[in-house]
Order: structure tokens, then sequence, then C-alpha cells
């Protein structure tokens, strides 16, 4: 799937959802999905600032594609996460900055977050967008 | 009085949020504000707005009117006994730092001492840590014990001959235990050191006489207080406000400005440099009008109904750590309500009670101590004003335990 048709799948799945506390519990199960992060790489320097609880960010280049892992102690913020691994992780630098990361708002996370919520997704985008960035 | 006459007093609590009521449970952090604030606030913008205390005409007349009367007030809220005793500040910090600073500039010197507690508030560590810097004094903390209440009686191994004041909270704004301040200015006195009280809480749900406590210090916020934000008050016994200098230089704070010296002016006005903030400072006359309303036996027996029944809920379920527990009776707590569940993330959780219409706080809450001291990098915190309901409580209740379930 082109990263286009992702981006869009993730729209639409989210429409399903009317009400809020549904997109949250796909969002919980989406964090609880995310594979097992390593606790050795919980350090500073992976850990996205900006964010109201902890979330770490790590990367390895595989065949000329961005492979990302993460993780958060809060899982509400891990689901949000998951969702942006899921759509960016394993493309390449050029895929990923092909994006406008418009996604966040379409399925209205982005006004729905706090504003203190919301600067931690926007930091989360910009570290994805920054390791597309070095690794191109 | 009923809890629902109350309720109709404030605007705010009838709005819906995502579609629903809005269960308002953030009321440590900010109380909403009676309809009579927001007129008097109103009033003063639409026909009396002048600079206070300084011209003849009519307009400024009636702002400087508002400003003083409101002054009355607190002095009478907080029984002071002289009305030269009650400065206006933007809130508890602004006040804290004030007599952190010219309490520090007039009797601290190298090798002194400050006694605060763990339970503080950023407010009241950082400024006199500042304060300590600044003049080569030590900070010493009285600890608090695993039910979140002070260990009073390790207060006479700090107090030493070196020991200038102590600042504690009447309530912890993470605990919400009910301190024995009274007690603790007493032991203090009897060994000369001074007292400031943190009643940013305390203001709020204890009837406090200044003179019956003898404390130095009592200062407060205004939007905790159900008036206008960017409020507060100082009270200082006279003889600490006389001997301290100012804080800030200004207009009118002064006596006579001749480039060989200035003289001040009397108290309180040497306190209160520049252009008050003379609307919101009004607006805590209708506030001590409303909170006077507040002492009604049915309703406080309402409210007390509301605290125990939270409190006993959260208690007693085993999926929930609750910190600031009474030891004797529920009297000692206040309806603040800080808590971790085992597992889940206090954001997660006040992500999905907003969602469901109920504003809580999470996270540090402005004390990092407390949370060092629990072992947690933050908690959940509903803190219940008397306009809120039972009904409320129980809707509460439904919903963490709906979303403890969702994190599960």
């Amino acid at each position: 799937m082109s990263l286009i048709e992702a981006e869009n799948a993730i729209v639409e799945e989210f429409s399903m959802y009317e009400e809020w506390l549904d997109k949250y519990e796909y969002l919980i199960e989406l964090g609880k999905s995310l594979q097992d992060y390593p606790e050795e790489a919980k350090t500073d320097d992976k850990l996205i600032k900006g964010c109201q609880s902890r979330v770490w960010l790590d990367y390895k280049m595989e065949d000329g594609k961005v492979v990302f892992n993460a993780d958060s102690d809060a899982i509400i913020t891990k689901g949000i996460i998951s969702l942006l691994i899921g759509l960016y992780s394993g493309r390449t630098p050029q895929e990923i900055l092909s994006s406008d990361f418009s996604v966040v708002e379409k399925i209205g996370l982005k006004e729905n977050l706090s504003p203190t919520r919301a600067n931690g997704l926007v930091s989360m985008i910009a570290k994805i967008r920054e390791v597309a960035g070095k690794n191109m | 009085m009923v809890v629902n006459e109350i309720r109709e007093m404030f605007p705010a609590l009838s709005r819906k949020v995502y579609g629903k009521d809005l269960v308002y449970f953030d009321n440590a952090a900010t109380s909403q504000r009676t309809q009579s604030v927001i007129d008097e606030w109103n009033r003063i913008s639409a026909e009396s707005n002048a600079n206070i205390h300084r011209a003849v005409h009519r307009l400024a007349d009636e702002a400087t009117q508002a400003y003083e009367t409101a002054r009355d007030a607190v002095k009478d809220f907080l029984n002071a006994s002289a009305r030269e005793e009650i400065v206006f500040t933007s809130g508890t910090t602004a006040a804290i730092n004030l007599v952190a600073f010219c309490f520090g500039e007039a009797f601290v010197g190298e090798g002194d001492e400050v006694i605060v507690t763990e339970a503080e508030h950023h407010s009241n560590i950082v400024p006199w840590q500042m304060m300590c810097q600044r003049k080569g004094a030590v900070l010493k903390v009285l600890p608090v014990d695993d039910s979140g209440h002070l260990m009073v009686e390790k207060l006479d191994e700090l107090i030493t001959g070196r020991t200038k004041i102590m600042a504690v909270t009447h309530i912890s704004n993470v605990l919400g235990i009910i301190n024995p301040v009274k007690d603790i200015i007493e032991k203090c006195h009897s060994k000369g050191v001074a007292v400031l009280v943190d009643g940013a809480q305390g203001a709020v749900h204890c009837r406090v006489d200044v003179q019956d406590l003898d404390c130095d210090f009592y200062v407060f916020s205004g939007h905790k207080l159900y008036a206008a934000t960017g409020t507060g008050a100082l009270y200082g016994k006279k003889k600490w406000l006389e001997a301290m200098p100012p804080y800030m230089g200004g207009g009118e704070m002064v006596g006579t400005v001749k480039f060989s010296g200035t003289t001040y002016a009397p108290l309180p006005m040497k306190y209160e440099a520049g252009t008050q903030n003379f609307a919101s400072a009004a607006t805590l006359k209708p506030a001590i009008e409303f909170i006077n309303l507040l002492n009604d036996s049915e309703l406080i027996k309402y409210n007390d109904s509301v605290r125990d029944y939270l409190l006993e809920v959260l208690t007693k379920d085993e999926r929930i750590i609750l910190y600031g527990v009474p030891r004797g009776t529920n009297e000692e707590k206040i309806p603040l309500f800080s808590f971790t569940v085992e597992g889940v993330h206090h954001e997660d959780l006040a992500l999905i009670l907003d969602k469901m219409g109920i504003a809580v706080r999470s996270g540090q809450m402005c004390a990092e101590p407390v949370m060092d001291r629990f072992g947690v990098t933050g908690m959940l915190r509903a803190s219940v004003a008397p306009y809120n309901t039972m009904e409320e409580a129980e809707y509460f209740v439904k919903c963490l335990n709906r979303a403890i379930n969702m994190l599960m």
C-alpha cells in the first residue's frame, strides 16, 4: 500500500467512530499492539520533548527504509505514536518526506487534543521528519 | 440553602463540553466565578474605569472605593486587626515572593535557616530557595508521612538558633489534609521563628482567623476563591510589614521622591507599587460575600456527604492509591483527592474523563517533591467545590471506573 493509500485508510477507519471514546479505545488497542521497546533504549536522546507523558522514538535503517520503534508510559499517547509508526515505518525517507502529515488533522486528533498534547503530537511528527531528512 | 441555588449563581456550570454536562472537578486549580463577580468586573470596566488613588474626579473615586472596599472585605474575611495589614497582590505566588524577598532582605543573613515542608507547592519552595541562594542561607525541609500528614514532631530538631522563618501550607494542593498550622505557629514562635502560611487552598476550605492563628503572614489567591484571576492578598503583621523594605519601587508606594532620597508611603501602599489590578481586586468583595453564604448548616452537611462518599469510594477501591488519607475524622480532609491507579497512566485517565465531560487535573500539580516523596511521576486529582453535587460525584465514580477498565 502506498503511503497516501495508507493515510486514507486511517482516515476512513477513524471516520467509523463517531464518539471520541471509541476513538480512544481504538488508540488504546493500537498502543497495546506496539511491539516491545527495549528498556535500555529509553534514553534521553530518544525522548521526544514537548510531550506531557514520556515518549521515546528509536529507529534503524533497513534496505534504505526507516524502521521506527517507540514507546510511551501513557497508553493513548502510545496509540498515537503507534498510529504514526504504522504509517511511516518501513518506508523510504523520500516517501516519508513526501507526506504533508495532514492525516492527523483529518482524523481530528490535533484539534481534539489540548494545546500541550497537540504540541507533543507536533513534536512526534517533527522527529519522524527529522529522522527521514537525516537519512536521505 | 440547597446546592442547586448555589449552582445557579455560576454561569459556567450550566455549559456543556463535547455535548455532555460539564462536571468541573478542577476547583483546586481555579474555581468558577459567580455572576456577581463577573458583574462587578464588568461594572468597573464599563462605568468606573479610572486609575485608583490618584485623581480627584468621580470615576477615580468610584474605582478607588471599589478597590478599598474589597480590602475591607478581605480584612474581615481573614479577621485581620487592621486594613493596613492587607496588601493586594496578583495571587499567592506574588505574595510569597514578596515576603521571601523583603523578609530575606531585612532579617536573613549568611548561615541563617529557613524551613519549608515536603508538601509545598513550588510557589512556596522556589522563592525561598532563591532567597536562600541570595543570602547564603540554608533551606530545611519538614517531611510528610505515608498518610500525607506533616511530621510536626520533627520540627523540634529542625529549628535551631539560626532559623528565621518557616513557610508552611495550610492545606497541600495535592494531599488535601488540613495541617495543624496553629500548633506549628505556636512551636515556631516559642523559638522566635516567624511563620508564613500558604492559604491558597486553606482560605477556600477553612474559616481563617489570622489573629487566632497568630501567623505572621497569610497569603491566598482570588481565582481559587470564586474571584477574578490576577488577584490575591498578603496578610502581614504590622510589625513585619513596617520593618521590611518595599518590594517594588514605583508610583503610589512613595511619600516624597527626591533624587537625594525617597520616603515610602504608609501601609499597605508601600507594597502596592504601580497601577493595581483594581477591576479584578474589587471582585474579591462579591466573592467573599458568596463564601459567607456557604456557611449554611444544610449546605455544609450536603458538601460533607459528597466528600465522605468520594473518600470512601477512593479508599476502598483496591486499584486506587489515594494520597492524603485522614487519620482521625474526615474533618481533617478537604474534598480534594489525588490518586494513582496501578498500571494506568494519570494522563490517559484525564484524557478519557475529559471526553466524558469531567474536568480533572493530571500531572505533578506543581509539587514535584510530593511526587518524589510518594515515588510517582504524577497523579490524577479531583477537587470538589461546594457547588458540586452528589450526582456529579456518582457520575465521576462511574466514569472513572469505565476509564480504568478501558485502560487496564
